[in-house]
């Protein structure tokens, strides 16, 4: 396990890879993905029990599956730097040939990757395919997922929410990144989600909050919460509030950059917010 | 001629329900889904064997999918069982992305394909399903034509390691094909030799085609009928092979003309061998309630239409 410093220096690094990866193709989603980097790192590098090599049935080791795929650029920049795959490989983000497609994929064999996902709504089901799977393989590992707040607009994920409670799938934490944005605009103008929590409890789950999503020590302290009430018969959803652009001023707090690539000039203030830690790739 | 016997009408659901409870036996990774139909889809007995491994998932297909598809993720073998329309338009995109595109081992196992169905009429009558799963890549379609096959298919497919799209039907039909054979994926049979015209069938309708060539035979009409189980990976060498001896071809099929079996067909001929063909199958239509007799008239997929559709195409040689 990681001290927080360190933990700090690499989401730090991650914020580059994402500005960076981005900035290259002129496509890509910046917002989504800089406001879940503490979470991803600390996901990868403190929360999760997981192989150094990449297996696909993961048997004996905590599962991670990412729901709203356009944030891609965090998933792959932690992935790489959690040694999956090298790091320099980033350079390959969004370009022809490449492993690292716009949104994440099996297709071309990346390690890290166990579902494709960027249609939105499909990987709550996954997620709890794969806690079936662990169960009936009595294999006592968690399953860990996480899900955009729009993503919760999708009808799929509420017979998923449904089917988990009434089959007390108690081996997932499903995070939910409320970040009260979407493309066309705030959650709560677009189509407000209500309560979520009320939902999520209403429908049988345990919920955990934490309200600092962009705090590293808030989220480890809240996921040892959610990591405790599993096996108890319930499945466990965890709020996680973060702001959308997190770590680049001008990006936060809007959707304006959802799925926008800063330009040259916004690159270079971005990047000196977030001076090099582990070096660049 | 060689000629076929019924051994008893069954359905080929219950084919599937079989070849499940066998696999239920043989093969502990293979897991089962329904969206509340155990009863339509014949999976009773692999659920009270195996409770453990069997997922009543409730009226949320789109879950089951993704259900299946995250099973497959530590060894599984999921087949998931609901009628041919919530296996495949219904969850069109789940199983795109988080199974063909995720290259999961998903049997999608659909029952009540096609006009048979009858009474319930066309908002459960799927005649796309053939064309939503073949178009997407790597995936694996079969139509087996009888309660002996469709028990070989379901027991074969989890043997093939990738997504499989298996469709049969509700009501009972004849049983003609060996007991206890052994099921190739992608591999012809043929059923007839003939050297008139070839008759390429799917599903039910392979029946009917043998049906047809007792009436051909009666005008001298030698016809070499094909059975086609596996629309993709499609044996195009066995078709090729048949046309190059009598020159044209008709396919038959519970399926809209747009997109199903014959189109594969027509494809391999325009490539290969430009070849008059002509299709038994619906016509750019939904179907009706009716009893499936009625229906499987109506809309020109019995042997009666086989055999005109023969006459057609041998003019056209």
């Amino acid at each position: 396990m990681a001290n927080i410093q360190q933990l700090e220096d690499l989401t730090t690094q991650v914020r580059r890879d994402i500005l960076r990866m981005v900035h290259k193709v002129n496509s890509g989603h910046p917002g989504g993905s800089l406001g879940c980097a503490e979470f991803f790192v600390a996901l990868y590098n403190d929360i999760m029990e997981r192989h150094d090599d990449f297996e696909m049935d993961g048997i004996g080791e905590d599962l991670f599956f990412l729901s709203n795929g356009h944030i891609s650029p965090v998933y792959y920049s932690v992935l790489a730097r959690s040694g999956y795959f090298p790091v320099e490989e980033l350079n390959t983000f969004r370009i022809i040939d490449s492993r690292l497609q716009g949104h994440p994929t099996t297709h071309e064999g990346l390690p890290g990757i166990r579902i494709a996902s960027g249609s939105l709504g499909q990987g709550m089901s996954v997620a709890l395919g794969a806690a079936q799977a662990k169960k009936l393989n009595n294999d006592s590992h968690l399953i860990y997922s996480l899900h955009g707040d729009g993503e919760l607009q999708e009808g799929q994920n509420w017979e998923a929410i449904m089917y988990a409670a009434g089959n007390n799938v108690d081996n997932i934490i499903a995070t939910i990144d409320l970040n009260g944005q979407q493309i066309d605009g705030p959650t709560d103008v677009v189509l407000p989600l209500g309560n979520v929590k009320e939902k999520f409890e209403a429908f049988g789950w345990t919920v955990i909050e934490i309200n600092q999503g962009n705090n590293l020590e808030e989220i480890l302290k809240g996921m040892k919460v959610a990591k405790s009430k599993t096996g108890q018969g319930k499945p466990v959803c965890v709020l996680l509030k973060t702001v959308m652009g997190n770590g680049v001023d001008f990006m936060m707090h809007t959707h304006a950059w959802h799925g926008k690539a800063p330009n040259d000039e916004q690159l270079e203030i971005g990047l000196a917010q977030n001076a090099e830690t582990l070096g660049d790739y | 001629m060689k000629t076929y016997t019924n051994t008893g009408s069954k359905d080929t659901r219950s084919g599937f329900g079989a070849g499940l409870t066998e696999l239920g036996q043989t093969n502990e990774n293979v897991v089962a889904l329904c969206a509340d139909l155990i009863g339509s889809l014949k999976m009773d007995d692999f659920k009270a064997n195996h409770p453990d491994r069997f997922f009543q998932v409730g009226i949320a297909e789109a879950n089951m999918i993704g259900l299946a598809a995250g099973l497959t993720i530590g060894g599984k073998i999921p087949f998931t069982g609901t009628f041919a329309n919530f296996s495949t338009g219904r969850v069109y995109d789940q199983i795109r992305q988080s199974v063909a595109y995720s290259g999961k081992n998903v049997k999608i196992c659909a029952s009540h394909a096609g006009l048979t169905l009858g009474e319930d009429g066309a908002t459960h009558q799927i005649l796309e399903d053939i064309g939503l799963m073949k178009m997407l890549p790597g995936m694996v379609v079969i139509n087996p034509c009888d309660y002996n096959q469709t028990k070989a298919a379901t027991i074969a497919i989890a043997e093939h390691n990738g997504p499989v799209y298996l469709r049969f039907g509700r009501p009972k039909v004849a049983n003609f094909t060996p007991e206890n054979q052994t099921f190739e994926i992608g591999k012809a049979l043929h059923l007839t030799e003939g050297s008139d015209v070839t008759i390429v069938a799917t599903g039910h309708l392979v029946w009917e085609a043998l049906e047809a060539t007792k009436e051909l035979n009666e005008k001298g009409v030698s016809a070499e009928v094909i059975n086609i189980h596996t629309i993709k990976p499609l044996d195009d060498k066995a078709i090729l092979e048949s046309v190059s001896k009598t020159g044209c071809i008709v396919t038959a099929e519970e399926h809209n003309h747009l997109g199903g079996l014959g189109e594969s067909v027509a494809r391999v001929l325009a490539t290969n061998r430009p070849t008059p063909q002509e299709f038994v199958a619906t016509n750019d239509t939904f179907g009706e309630s009716g009893t499936p007799a009625q229906l499987m008239e109506k809309y020109g997929l019995n042997s009666d239409a086989i055999v005109k559709a023969v006459e057609k195409v041998m003019k056209r040689k």
